[in-house]
């Protein structure tokens, strides 16, 4: 007896909803055991990340704020992978924005009028993510060189020299601290509520734009052959390293907003709290939305959710935080399973 | 001693680590799969490590643990990539959340009650540095011969693991299988069970590599231990070219970099700053990937990445 | 498996292998249809067919890479299951496939010892070279042992293949299209080989293509179609006049609507064109030839004699070495695929699935593959969602396409339609020359009459056809000229109306016209 995938004869559209929910099911189950096992309550335990996260405006605005870079990279990432370009690098490009942004919010309030100064410094650190992209996308696009390493080390790269500049050149004077001095009030992003800055707003356009452009114009019609069969997309006449370069050069302009974002609106300076993985959150949630920019808006949503809730489970249950990376990670082991339901069916054969 | 022979000891202490999971790294990667769960598996060795010895005090018992848990975490990434056919690239990521997530959790929790139920700040039994006799005392190279077991055993895993790549007739299909799979196939090599295989040895030694920070660098736990060197691993993995025995010259040259800074900082130059010199590797890593390629292209010479890593095998229908 | 002794202790009446009633179905196609065929030691027998005869599957069966649904295998009189690669292995059964299984970052000695099961654990790769040697120069395969695959070339790569199925004990040995990649001289020596072996009683099969080598070569020829065996015939009693008629087989002539022949200006115009191919061999020699308006020209040949270089790079696909393509008397050598396309050219492709296509995207996407530029499908670089709906009805109307819905992934369509669908758009944005490469290949009667009116029909309303194809049935029913290409070059320019498939097929077999 053997147990065989086989190829199914059309796309199961039925399994693209049943296999999120029965993967939410059994990772729910698998969490339940984990912390039972650890001597904690389980309901107790989502009860407080849940409602921490989403309970009152208060909490769903922090869930908010956090969601806000995942929107951004996420998309960003999608753009990427859409075309089967494995861009691992959004981190190394959202620090790139931050940095730029920086630059721009140090710098320009003393020389231009203020009211430009914000406009300026986004449009400067979408200039700083896309240019930090731009070098593994003219690499690959010419070179052949592989994306997915590169794009990986200059990821560190990033890190380093955004650490170089707000420990060395940049670093605020006689002050101990790890960063820049905070920005001149006109770089701050306006405040909606609480801790919630506009960048909420920006970041749900820029997705809505983004699915748009994938969805509904030439270049994105473009960009998707190029990622389900190359060979078609030259055959067709599709200029392959042109595409590649404009393509990630959205790809890293939209992470470096996500960097500016944080820069401008959460941090008030650049800092190593810049570096909390957000870059590769956001590819969980790139994959996660099967790659529909509309729908990363509210997996990211989901996943600060879960960050944040793990923050409060730290101090209501006594949790470490790190339980919703935990969580995370039981989450998308059976996704990543399922994934292959949708194109394969089990089959067991007796001989 | 001299400020020489210090730094050469206090480099080969910091890369063992490193060669381990690099070598493990490596061989999974021959076999075509892509780990990127490095971080994840790193950790989990180190706290593992740490626990079992803090509880029992079996510094053995330790290490059997720390490879049982590298084992079953890439079974994991193993599982679902080769078995369900998922994208590498998401599952090592997930696998790197997960653990790491899972060691920091952990490392609150498996500690005494006395300590919060936190493994930080504790001191448990770790490998003792044994100085072989007369050799230790050699001038500058004094220090290779006085290292901790696990050093001296990674000594031996550097030939071993060399010779069983290009000398073995296993080493033989293992590079079959990351080059060509379908060729493999054909030549009746069994090409998902040697994945299975290798991608879980190669977890086991990147885990082993993790417990030698807390069972014996830096004993002791605390939050994020490794500190990304679960990734520099993955650049290590490119620098060696695949090769096991270029793997120390890596590992050396991040050492070396990490002693280097130190000693600067001491000496009192501080013109270099010190985030250059972290980043250094990682833009030589840059550097390697693009000559390989254009070499490969200029001369029509196949070096690098084994043809099918990151690539799922799918088996045709018979 | 070693044989160390050089002749087979076989009956040479007996046949060492037998395949009985092998069928092998896969999901719309009937691979192999209840195949008989027997083979003798020391003899040598040809494997003919066009492609999709069924010869590589008929093969693959018998090196454990199908399983076949029904027949049976007997080897040396015994009945046998062949499940793998390994089980052929040990029964003395190797294959040379048409794409090397080499390792190319590994030795020579490495790839012929790779996988073998009585290997020590750690190999003695000297005496191993040795043992190579010795076979190399017992056949006069020239090999080093010690180089690196991808330091060989091709004649090479086949050397160690043929040395990797003698060092295993290959008894019966397999080779697919061994000739295609070779130069004259090479398949020379590659025939004194194979004669050698069976001399000692060893015996092969190859499959094959061309006439020459069936006559040259083998001893026995099979001919398959459509998974069928057509015939068995001792080629010392056949010709290849035979051989092609039976090859191509006698299919209805579709009365076919032609008008008469009344060729326009000159569209296409291809003057000395030369390429090499991915290997970096001669692939095109100084090609001239040109292509009227209200004209079907033909190329005919074998594939694998050039035609996929040409194709391409009169479409912008492949770089030229030397040589012009003029389009409407304007240069076009060497410029860009979209150069082509926006000139008014249109392609349909050989390979239909990996360049015609996106079977992951719908029938509409890939019906406006050719429009997506220009209005009304494109407005200000929106897609037009309601102009694509009626355009992709129109042509699924129009053109015969049989699918779920115009959402439908492709490659859930059977190959007729997507065909279709890849000549619907073609057609509908072909302006003056449409070039089409194997059009009918596996595809079924009815699929390829609505191929072969199109074309026709196409020439009859001002436009230019280029048709290349395998089938001379095709080639004498649709074209109005036709050339025959062979090794690269032209082997001569004929009237449709004026020729034969004797003569086609002697030229296509290298025979130059007039010889």
């Amino acid at each position: 007896m053997r147990i065989v995938f086989e190829k199914r004869k059309s796309f199961s559209k039925k399994s693209l909803v049943i296999v999120p929910i029965v993967s939410f099911l059994i990772s729910l189950i698998l969490g339940t055991v984990l912390l039972l096992s650890l001597g904690v309550n389980p309901i107790e335990t989502y009860y407080v990340m849940f409602s921490g996260a989403f309970a009152t405006w208060i909490d769903f605005s922090d869930t908010l704020v956090k969601s806000i870079p995942l929107i951004l990279a996420g998309t960003g990432i999608i753009v990427a992978f859409k075309m089967k370009f494995w861009n691992i690098g959004a981190e190394g490009q959202l620090i790139f924005g931050g940095i730029f942004a920086s630059g721009a919010a140090l710098f320009l309030p003393s020389v231009v009028p203020h009211i430009f100064v914000i406009p300026m410094a986004v449009i400067t650190g979408m200039i700083g993510g896309a240019l930090w992209a731009a070098i593994p996308a003219l690499l690959k696009a010419y070179l052949k060189v592989d994306e997915t390493l590169t794009t990986l080390m200059l990821n560190y790269v990033a890190i380093y020299f955004a650490s170089f500049l707000y420990f060395g050149p940049w670093k605020e004077q006689g002050s101990g601290y790890r960063g820049t001095k905070e920005f001149d009030e006109s770089a701050w992003l306006p405040i909606l509520d609480g801790n919630l800055h506009i960048g909420i707003i920006f970041a749900v356009l820029a997705a809505i734009l983004v699915w748009f452009l994938l969805a509904k114009t030439k270049w994105g019609f473009e960009l998707n052959i190029l990622g389900e069969n190359q060979n078609n997309a030259r055959y067709i006449g599709v200029n392959i390293p042109r595409k590649i370069v404009s393509a990630m050069f959205i790809s890293g302009g939209l992470a470096g907003l996500a960097g500016t974002f944080e820069v401008l609106g959460v941090m008030h300076r650049l800092e190593d709290g810049l570096v909390m993985n957000y870059g590769y959150t956001a590819i969980i949630v790139a994959w996660m939305s099967q790659l529909n920019a509309i729908a990363a808006i509210f997996v990211a949503v989901l996943l600060a959710g879960l960050i944040v809730g793990g923050e409060l489970v730290q101090m209501f249950v006594g949790l470490p935080a790190a339980v919703s990376d935990v969580l995370q990670g039981l989450i998308l082991f059976p996704l990543l399973a399922g994934a292959l339901f949708t194109e394969y069916k089990l089959k067991i054969i007796r001989k | 001693m001299d400020t020489l022979t210090l730094t050469i000891g206090a480099i080969l202490f910091s890369a063992t680590s490193l060669i381990y999971a690099t070598i493990g790294e490596i061989l999974t990667e021959r076999s075509g799969i892509l780990n990127l769960g490095l971080e994840g598996l790193m950790m989990m060795g180190a706290l593992s490590g740490f626990a079992v010895c803090y509880h029992t005090h079996s510094l053995f018992l330790s290490v059997i643990v720390a490879l049982i848990v590298g084992a079953l975490m890439s079974s994991i990434h193993a599982f679902l990539t080769i078995t369900m056919k998922a994208s590498q690239v998401v599952s090592g990521l997930s696998l790197t959340i997960f653990g790491v997530g899972l060691a920091n959790f952990l490392g609150e929790r498996l500690g005494p009650e006395s300590n919060s139920f936190q493994l930080t700040g504790l001191e448990a039994p770790r490998f003792e540095q044994i100085a072989i006799p007369f050799l230790h005392e050699i001038p500058i190279i004094g220090p290779v011969f006085h290292q901790d077991l696990l050093t001296y055993i990674v000594y031996l895993l550097i030939p071993l693991s060399w010779f069983f790549v290009y000398k073995t007739k296993y080493g033989l299909e293992l590079q079959a299988v990351g080059e060509n799979p379908r060729t493999a196939e054909a030549m009746g090599i069994n090409v998902i069970r040697l994945r299975y295989i290798y991608t879980i040895v190669g977890g086991m030694l990147v885990s082993l590599g993790g417990s030698h920070l807390t069972l014996s660098y830096m004993s002791g736990w605390n939050e994020n231990k490794t500190d990304g060197r679960g990734w520099i691993v993955i650049a290590l993995v490119i620098f060696a070219m695949w090769d096991p025995k270029k793997a120390i010259l890596g590992a050396l040259l991040f050492g070396g970099i990490s002693a280097l800074q130190l000693s600067l900082q001491a000496g009192g130059i501080t013109f270099i700053p010190a985030s250059f010199l972290d980043m250094l590797p990682y833009l030589a890593t840059v550097l390697v990937l693009i000559c390989l390629t254009i070499w490969e292209i200029v001369s029509k010479r196949k070096f690098g990445a084994p043809a099918s890593l990151g690539v799922n095998f799918m088996r045709e229908e018979k | 498996m070693e044989i160390e002794s050089n002749q087979t202790s076989q009956d040479p009446q007996i046949p060492i292998l037998r395949m009985k009633g092998i069928t092998k179905r896969f999901p719309g196609v009937t691979a192999n249809d209840n195949v008989n065929l027997d083979l003798k030691a020391g003899e040598v027998l040809a494997l003919l067919g066009e492609n999709g005869a069924g010869k590589s599957s008929l093969m693959n069966v018998l090196v454990g890479l199908y399983r076949p649904d029904e027949g049976t295998i007997e080897v040396r009189g015994q009945q046998t299951a062949i499940h793998s690669p390994a089980d052929a292995d040990v029964l003395g059964i190797g294959m040379i496939h048409q794409e090397f299984m080499l390792v190319e970052t590994m030795s020579v000695a490495e790839n012929i010892i790779l996988g073998m099961k009585a290997l020590p654990s750690v190999p003695d790769l000297s005496k191993i070279s040795k043992r190579i040697v010795e076979i190399s120069d017992r056949y006069n395969l020239k090999v080093d042992p010690n180089a690196n695959i991808w330091q060989l070339s091709v004649g090479e790569r086949q050397r160690v293949e043929i040395l990797k199925l003698i060092y295993r004990g290959a008894e019966i040995l397999i080779l697919d299209e061994p000739t295609a990649v070779l130069t004259p001289q090479e398949s020379k020596e590659l025939n004194r080989v194979i004669q050698q072996m069976t001399g000692e009683g060893k015996s092969a099969i190859f499959i094959t293509h061309k006439m020459d080598e069936v006559m040259n070569f083998s001893d026995k020829v099979c001919v398959l179609q459509q998974g069928k065996l057509i015939a068995t015939k001792a080629t010392s009693e056949t010709n290849p006049r035979e051989l092609a008629c039976l090859m191509v087989g006698k299919e209805v002539l579709f009365q076919l609507d032609k008008k008469p022949f009344n060729p326009g200006k000159e569209v296409l115009s291809v003057k000395n064109l030369s390429a090499l191919d991915t290997k970096g061999h001669l692939a095109l020699k100084q090609v001239s030839f040109n292509v009227h308006q209200n004209e079907v020209f033909g190329i005919a040949g074998v594939a694998g004699n050039g035609q996929k270089e040409l194709v391409e790079a009169i479409t912008g696909l492949h770089k030229t070495t030397e040589g012009t393509i003029k389009v409407d008397q304007i240069d076009h050598t060497n410029k860009s695929p979209i150069c082509f396309i926006k000139s008014g050219i249109s392609h349909i492709p050989a390979d239909r699935l990996k360049f015609g296509v996106s079977g992951t995207m719908q029938v509409a996407e890939n019906l406006i593959m050719k429009n997506y530029r220009m209005y009304p499908t494109t407005r200000k670089g929106l897609l037009n969602v309601g102009a694509i709906k009626n355009f992709a009805t129109k042509m699924i109307d129009r053109f015969n396409i049989s699918t779920p819905s115009q959402e439908t992934h492709v490659k859930f369509l059977s190959g007729g339609n997507i065909q279709k669908t890849i000549l619907a758009r073609e057609i509908d944005s072909c302006r003056n020359l449409l070039i089409a490469a194997y059009p009918s290949r596996g595809l079924d009667v009815g699929a390829t009459e609505a191929v072969r009116t199109r074309i026709l029909e196409q020439r009859d309303q001002d436009k230019a056809v280029l048709l290349v194809s395998e089938e001379l049935e095709e080639l004498l029913t649709v074209a109005d000229r036709i050339a025959v290409m062979f090794e690269g070059k032209i082997m001569g320019i004929v009237d449709a109306n004026n020729t034969t498939i004797e003569a086609l097929g002697l030229m296509m077999a290298g025979v130059e016209e007039g010889a």
